[in-house]
């Protein structure tokens, strides 16, 4: 049910791009929609970042990993328990460049005895790294449409990309490699009875949505060869506001603008989403703050004076039992 | 009272069944088991410390007793606590449910109840959330994930908020360090605001608020408590000790958990202490008032909390004490490093705590000025400082359990460990991803502790349990070391129920058995007043 939804909802907007531009709507959907999207998505993204930055962190809760600093002799893990800015910076770079925490994820198993076992799970890791990394890449490949020359560090990109050497035009590893670690991500959601039960919509969505992206992108390059010149001189006109005639519009094939719509619909999602994780992970605070709580006092901006039980209370009450217990006493009475 | 339910065998209990049920989990209403709740907060409880909506009640029965406008104030609970937490708002948006999280939990493993993986645990709340705080979830509904607030989600909210011991292992997996424990805390504050405290957690905060301790001991009980174990440590050492209460002018304030004055095993961890401060003639002093390390408070209510730690600073300033050490405790340890300072802070009254034997200063602690017990003796073993004769420990093979607060809240693992390795020669490890950072709850923590929900607790302790038990299986260990006066408690039912032939002692109990402390007579029995090895003849 979920995921029909999902995969319904990408094809009708498949449908959606196709009917647009075959009833010649190539203006709205190679201009205002892409315009829209990317407005939606900045602010959105700007916007969802300044509400969670707007909620204060009130204690210094870092999820400690490893070692604390304590004496001298023993030895601190200063990335997994960092107590400086530096083992911050650097255990956060390895969060979010190579996903540490998914890295130790395990798989826990019970067998006859009964006895527990935690095996090695590292798939979801390497997919995930493969799907962020390949995504990354073919971001900053797609610069080559949006500059002037093409600057020589995209030149490297795209030659490392396509060392392979096959095909013409020559194919890119990571398109191979999205298309399968999506392809993965989306078959161990259904098919992990765990993973599958705690799916929403909202994670299957996603999926597709992306997979259309990367799908429509590998038609177009690999199969229906799109007029490419064109496709640049679109994009410039984007982004220098200065949107091209619409017959230069008319020229480039339907694929391309379902590509575009499809990709306009994920900045549209992006902020509402899940997917904001992507900002989000740079804030949690279990990761982002040094261990350093008994060295340095972490002020609480909301912290109010609180109902307390004083000693000179207790020692009314207790009074007479602490004298007779030997016990020293403010007052005598 | 409800049915005291008593578990199943452990063969049974660890049939456990993973399979997902063919219902979503939206739809399927949550069923109130018995042996995997607590009861209710008698009323009295809750006058105490102001609590509101104080009432008799039973989370079994129907009727929760709740005011007529329970939702607007959840609602208003939770708009309250988004604003003032970035954890609990972030962890409402960010998670992917990419089921990291989902088999590291406890009693997840331990029950196979997949509303007990932490994702889904997040995910009862997060319904609730999306339904009145996002578009998508106001917009779409069901299909977002989204779902009105009524009194089946709150009943089902209750129960698994105290399903959850706040552990943070689950928090270690996650990409994002979404720690299921903040938003258990939330969910906790919520079920506070309409007076649905658990009757376990709720003796010890209002014994804690009046009488300084959980368990309420009255000031001339708590010197009579220690006074029964100094008679014991004479019978043992031949030697008298005599501590001193509430004295000004001491150098050090001792805190330690009250758990610890009370019952076995824990007395004995107590009596390592004295032994220990005896020895080495610090000049310190125990306290009636700040008699309590730990915090049920924290299992309530942040507030609560704070209510609760303030007389650990207020007392250390009446007595014009320099600074503090503290005991062997789990979630007292995570209160006073990641929240003491913060609450009750600066104590510019104090002075940065310096070791009077070694002269080692604990720069670690320099502003909250409170050190660990373990952090405290570890330095002293390292400077020689100590006569320790770890052959008298020979008749135990003991396995190092770390608790979650101290491992994950903090990161307190080599000192424990440098302690243990000098008193006692047979220590093996557990399975490398059940200790340290991946360590497992004891299963019954953050006021889990009851006798009525034992099932559950055994479920949650399953995990540990069955860590301990390939150790003793392939190494003959028979005790379960920690610092810990909860685990204390619950490890020692929790092995009767899965291991029974391995016994739970704190670290300074080995301490105290191995000491070798000046003018001690021949020493012949250990503080369990049991015979020490190669003793057993003598007598
Ligand atoms: S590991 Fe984190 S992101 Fe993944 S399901 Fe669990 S809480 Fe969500
Ligand atoms: S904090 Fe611990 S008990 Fe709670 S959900 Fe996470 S792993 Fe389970």
């Amino acid at each position: 049910m979920k995921i029909l939804f999902s995969f319904f909802t990408v094809v009708v907007l498949i449908l959606l791009a196709y009917a647009g531009v075959n009833a010649n709507m190539h203006f709205l959907f190679g201009a205002v929609i892409p315009y829209i999207a990317v407005a939606v998505f900045l602010l959105g993204f700007i916007y969802r970042v300044l509400k969670w930055g707007s909620s204060p962190v009130p204690f210094r809760i870092p999820t400690t990993c490893g070692q604390q600093k304590s004496l001298p002799w023993i030895k601190q893990n200063k990335i997994e328990n960092p107590s400086s800015t530096l083992g911050v910076i650097t255990r956060m770079f390895l969060e979010v460049f190579f996903f540490r925490s998914l890295f130790r994820n395990l798989k826990t198993q019970l067998y006859e005895g009964p006895r527990l076992a935690y095996g090695e799970a590292k798939w979801l890791w390497l997919a995930g790294l493969a799907f962020h990394w390949s995504f990354l890449i073919i971001f900053v490949r797609h610069f080559r449409f949006f500059m002037q020359g093409v600057p020589s560090v995209i030149k490297t990109i795209e030659g490392l990309d396509s060392f392979l050497q096959v095909g013409v035009p020559l194919l890119y590893m990571t398109d191979v490699i999205i298309l399968g670690a999506v392809t993965y991500l989306f078959i161990r959601r259904v098919f992990i009875p765990q993973v599958n039960y705690i799916s929403l919509a909202a994670d299957y969505f996603p999926l597709f949505l992306i997979f259309g992206i990367a799908a429509s992108g590998v038609l177009m390059r690999y199969f229906f060869k799109v007029h490419i010149v064109g496709v640049k001189e679109l994009v410039m006109g984007l982004i220098t506001f200065n949107p091209v005639e619409m017959q230069k519009m008319q020229e480039i094939g339907v694929i391309f603008y379902i590509h575009l719509f499809l990709i306009s619909m994920l900045l549209v999602y992006f902020p509402f989403s899940k997917l904001m994780h992507m900002g989000g992970v740079f804030l949690s605070p279990t990761r982002n703050l040094a261990n350093n709580n008994r060295m340095v006092r972490h002020i609480n901006p909301w912290n109010y004076p609180v109902k307390v039980h004083t000693y000179e209370e207790y020692e009314n009450e207790f009074r007479d039992k602490m004298k007779k217990a030997g016990i020293p006493v403010e007052k005598e009475s | 009272m409800a049915t005291t339910a008593k578990p199943p065998k452990p063969e049974e209990l660890s049939k456990i069944d993973y399979k997902t049920p063919k219902k979503n989990w939206i739809d399927t209403p949550v069923e109130f088991k018995p042996g995997m709740y607590c009861h209710g907060s008698r009323a009295k409880y809750l006058e105490i410390v102001g609590f509101p909506n104080p009432r008799e009640w039973k989370p079994g029965e129907e009727d929760w007793k709740l005011p007529e406008n329970w939702k607007e104030i959840v609602i208003e609970g939770i708009k309250e606590r988004l604003e003032k937490y970035r954890s609990f708002r972030l962890f409402m948006d960010i998670c992917v449910r990419c089921g990291a999280c989902a088999d590291k939990c406890h009693f997840y493993i331990g029950g196979g109840d997949p509303k007990n993986m932490p994702v889904l645990r997040s995910e009862l709340l997060r319904s609730v959330y999306r339904k009145y705080f996002t578009v998508g979830g106001k917009l779409f509904g069901k299909i977002a994930g989204a779902r009105e607030l009524d009194l089946n989600v709150l009943k089902e909210l209750w129960y698994y908020a105290f399903q959850c011991t706040e552990c943070r292992r689950c928090s270690v997996f996650c990409p994002y360090g979404i720690d299921t424990a903040e938003i258990t805390l939330m969910a906790r504050e919520l079920i506070n605001l309409l007076g649905l405290n658990t009757d376990w957690i709720m003796g010890p905060v209002s014994n804690c608020y009046m009488k300084g301790n959980h368990l309420g001991l009255e000031p001339h009980t708590i010197k009579s408590s220690i006074e029964f174990f100094l008679d014991d440590i004479e019978t043992v050492t031949g030697i008298k000790i005599e501590p001193t209460f509430n004295r000004k002018g001491a150098e050090i304030l001792f805190v330690t958990p009250s758990g610890d004055l009370f019952a076995d095993p824990g007395t004995y961890t107590a009596m390592g202490y004295l032994m220990l401060f005896h020895e080495l003639g610090i000049d310190y002093t125990w306290s009636t008032y700040a008699s309590e390390g730990g915090n049920f408070g924290f299992f309530t209510s942040n507030e609560m909390a704070k209510r609760l730690h303030y007389k650990i600073y207020a007392e250390a300033k009446r007595l014009g004490v320099k600074w503090i050490l503290g005991g062997e405790c789990g979630h007292m340890w995570r209160l006073i490093h990641q929240y003491l300072d913060t609450w009750h802070g600066p104590a510019d009254f104090l002075e940065v705590p310096k070791s009077p034997i070694t002269g080692t200063v604990f720069e670690n602690a320099k502003s909250t000025k409170m050190i660990h017990v373990a952090e405290f003796t570890a330095d002293l073993i390292k400077n020689g400082k100590l006569k320790l004769d770890p052959s008298r420990n020979d008749s135990l093979k003991v396995t190092w359990h770390d608790s979650c607060n101290t491992a994950r809240g903090m990161g307190l693992l080599e000192e424990p460990r440098y302690v243990l390795r000098n008193v006692v020669n047979h220590f093996y490890e557990m399975p490398e991803d059940t200790i340290r950072e991946k360590t497992f709850c004891c299963g019954s923590g953050t006021g889990l502790n009851a006798g009525e929900n034992m099932e559950l607790r055994m479920r949650g302790g399953f995990p540990r349990a069955n860590a301990v038990k390939f150790v003793r299986d392939h190494f003959g260990v028979n005790m379960l070391a920690n610092v810990c006066a909860i685990d204390r408690a619950t490890l020692k039912a929790s092995m009767e129920y899965w291991v029974p032939d391995v016994l739970v002692c704190g670290l300074h109990e080995l301490v105290g058995n191995a000491l070798v402390m000046t003018g001690e007579k021949e020493r012949t029995q250990d503080l369990r007043l049991e015979p020490l090895p190669g003793k057993e003849a003598k007598e």
